[in-house]
């Protein structure tokens, strides 16, 4: 903006009498280039969702969603209405939650241990941490599933959650371990002089100061869990989670409920992170 | 102390007792007696690294001394954690909560006691530090002065024995550090807490407190009321860290009476001899202080006119700096090296340019003697250094 600018005052005090339209769409672009990518770049995102959203409108003359017929409400009214869909659905949520609550009490834990104290494993728990992220998904599914088969333990809702709750570990263990490292070590200090306890300075002082890494690896791991594929496909024995149901039904014909779960997932979390834009600017307003 | 326990004084006197801290085989602080009297405001000068700190942190807990005592208003709390000891600390930097409000963040002492109607007491603090209308800011959305405020509030609502503060100026501009000394003054006056206040900057521990003890190297170098650290400094380090110093090495001509005779280079000087600190026979050395506002310049040519009994030194100024309220020279003396003078600003002679020869003088009751086997450079360079 400021080189634009500059560009443009000189041009205009040196040579008032050259005139200046023939650049006019080009200075036009050039102020506005980064706004245009902007768009373009949120046009790349936000298109796909808008697709999954019009056609849980459609209604399909045969199995498959894939073309626009005219606009109908019915999988809106009905969304449970194909077999097993909101089965499946509920079985994602519970996985999802149960796996989000267990990788953040272990992963937070995890976290302290490694940002607050020494031990001789330390540095090689910190490396640890990081494999599941690096490891494709594949391998480790197919090693999980070798794994269970060895010990006897029958696939399904546990061995399911055990997987989910170990690969969300490393997102929660990153995102709080930054968070604490950050935390000034006075702060607890002053806890401390002000009459906190250690158990008070860690539930008033510690744990609220964490929260929003602790908050960040929870919504990590759910997002994450709800929508693993490869590594449930690998390890859950006849159950079927939601994202199974959609890849199995995909190859006998799309039912509009799954568009329709699409579309409201995606509002849910739109509407949470507008609720909490919203909050915080009334916070800072007040 | 002057200003000791008014009536509602609620403060307690602190005591260390051999008080030591070693890391490894590095020596923080070594064994050390300090007695704060209750009511007083203390200041710990000092350089960074020079054990101030850990001295203060031992004070509150948050360190535990290697050897030695602390007793806080008569009971000994050596074993204490910190959240059971009546001393509250305002921290460098503040650390202020920054998931709560400035309100919660001056309940917070109150609250972890139990205390249910905060209320009332809160806003009294806030009123004292004039932060009332602030009470539902973020700490983040405050000044450092603000931020300050509200840290020396939150420590004093506790009504603590003791008040350690750790710095508590060092983030702020010049301008907004004296006003919050005059400040943090006025405070402890109004309260009657003990202040223990931890600082590397000379002027404020000269303006602030009743009592200050200057520690170099682990150890309290000398303590007292700062006029008499000022004009009676025990050691180098003192003369050198508290303002400037002209240090002059002299021998001891003539001892024996009120006054001491010394020979620096060709001049003769004379120190009252209640004033040198060394053991001081003839024809051995010390160090013979000045300190450089109580110097005055004299045109070569006027020489004659200088009061009797003055100690002399001829010299060259090699440097003039009008700085406003004073012009500072830096005057060259044959084998003696360069001293400096601080003139004010009365009646300027516009002879005294650099180049011009000078006569320095001063009466001889202005001239401090030290024991010369220091060095004389000690704690010369480190308060800029700090700074």
């Amino acid at each position: 903006m400021a080189a634009s600018s500059t560009t443009a005052g000189t041009t205009a005090t040196t040579a008032p009498t050259n005139g200046r339209t023939p650049n006019r769409g080009l200075r036009w672009l050039r102020r506005n280039i980064v706004t245009l990518a902007g768009l373009g770049t949120l046009g790349y995102l936000i298109l796909p969702n808008l697709v999954v959203m019009v056609f849980s409108f459609n209604k399909p003359n045969g199995r498959f969603n894939y073309q626009w017929q005219r606009f109908s409400t019915d999988a809106w009214t009905d969304p449970c209405g194909v077999a097993d869909l909101c089965g499946s659905l509920g079985l994602s949520l519970q996985i999802a939650v149960w796996a989000t609550v267990g990788a953040t009490v272990l992963g937070t834990m995890i976290a302290f241990a490694l940002a607050r104290y020494r031990f001789r494993a330390r540095a090689g728990v910190n490396t640890l941490i990081f494999l599941p992220m690096a490891m494709p998904e594949v391998v480790m599914a197919a090693s999980l599933a070798t794994l269970f088969l060895n010990m006897g333990i029958q696939f399904g809702f546990w061995t399911i959650l055990i997987a989910h709750i170990m690969f969300c570990l490393s997102f929660v263990v990153t995102a709080v371990k930054a968070r604490v490292m950050s935390m000034d070590p006075r702060l607890e200090q002053a806890a401390q002089d002000l009459y906190a306890s250690p158990t008070q300075t860690f539930l008033r002082v510690t744990l609220p100061i964490a929260a929003p890494g602790i908050a960040a690896g929870a919504l990590l791991s759910f997002a994450l869990s709800f929508d693993d594929f490869i590594i449930t496909n690998f390890n859950a024995g006849s159950t079927v989670t939601f994202p199974m149901f959609v890849w199995g039904s995909a190859q006998r014909g799309t039912p509009v409920q799954i568009n329709v779960i699409g579309t409201a997932m995606f509002l849910v979390a739109v509407l949470c992170v507008v609720v909490g834009q919203l909050a915080g600017k009334r916070r800072k307003r007040s | 102390m002057t200003k000791t326990a008014t009536p509602q004084s609620s403060g307690g006197d602190v005591r260390l007792q051999g008080i030591s801290k070693t890391y490894g085989s590095f020596t923080a602080v070594h064994p050390l007696d300090l007695t704060v009297p209750a009511g007083s405001f203390f200041a710990l000068l000092g350089a960074s690294g020079c054990g101030k700190t850990t001295t203060l942190r031992m004070i509150a807990g948050l360190e535990e001394p290697t050897t030695g005592t602390v007793e806080l208003a008569g009971q000994d709390v050596t074993v204490l954690p910190p959240y059971k000891r009546q001393v509250n600390t305002v921290f460098q930097n503040y650390a202020l909560f920054p998931h709560l409000d400035i309100y919660e963040n001056v309940a917070f002492g109150l609250r972890r006691r139990g205390i249910k109607s905060v209320k009332k007491q809160v806003e009294e603090m806030l009123d004292l530090v004039q932060l009332g209308p602030m009470a539902r800011r973020k700490p983040q959305q405050l000044s450092g002065g603000q931020q300050q405020r509200v840290a020396v509030a939150r420590a004093l609502i506790n009504h603590p024995q003791v008040l350690l503060l750790d710095e508590p100026l060092g983030a702020l501009d010049l301008k907004l550090r004296r006003q919050m000394q005059l400040e943090l003054k006025r405070i402890q006056t109004e309260v009657g807490i003990t202040f223990v206040h931890v600082t590397h900057d000379q002027e404020e521990a000269m303006t602030m407190a009743d009592t200050v003890a200057v520690m170099n190297g682990g150890r309290v170098e000398q303590l007292g009321a700062p006029a008499d650290l000022y004009e009676n400094p025990a050691t180098t380090f003192v003369a050198n860290f508290l303002g400037t110093s002209n240090l002059i090495e002299a021998e001891v001509v003539e001892a024996g009476g009120d006054e001491l005779l010394l020979k620096a280079a060709d001049a003769k000087l004379r120190l009252p001899a209640a004033r040198c600190s060394a053991s001081a026979r003839t024809g051995e050395k010390v160090l013979a202080g000045v300190r450089p506002e109580k110097v005055a310049l004299r045109h070569a040519d006027d020489a004659g006119s200088i009061t009797e009994g003055h100690n002399r030194l001829p010299g060259r100024i090699k440097d003039a700096s009008f700085i406003g309220v004073s012009t500072q020279y830096v005057v060259d003396v044959p084998g003696l090296g360069e001293l400096a003078v601080y003139e004010q600003n009365i009646e300027r002679d516009g002879r005294l340019v650099p180049g011009a020869e000078i006569v320095l003088h001063w009466s001889p009751a202005h001239t401090f003697g030290l024991d010369a086997t220091q060095d004389i450079q000690a704690g010369a360079d480190l308060d800029e250094e700090a700074a």
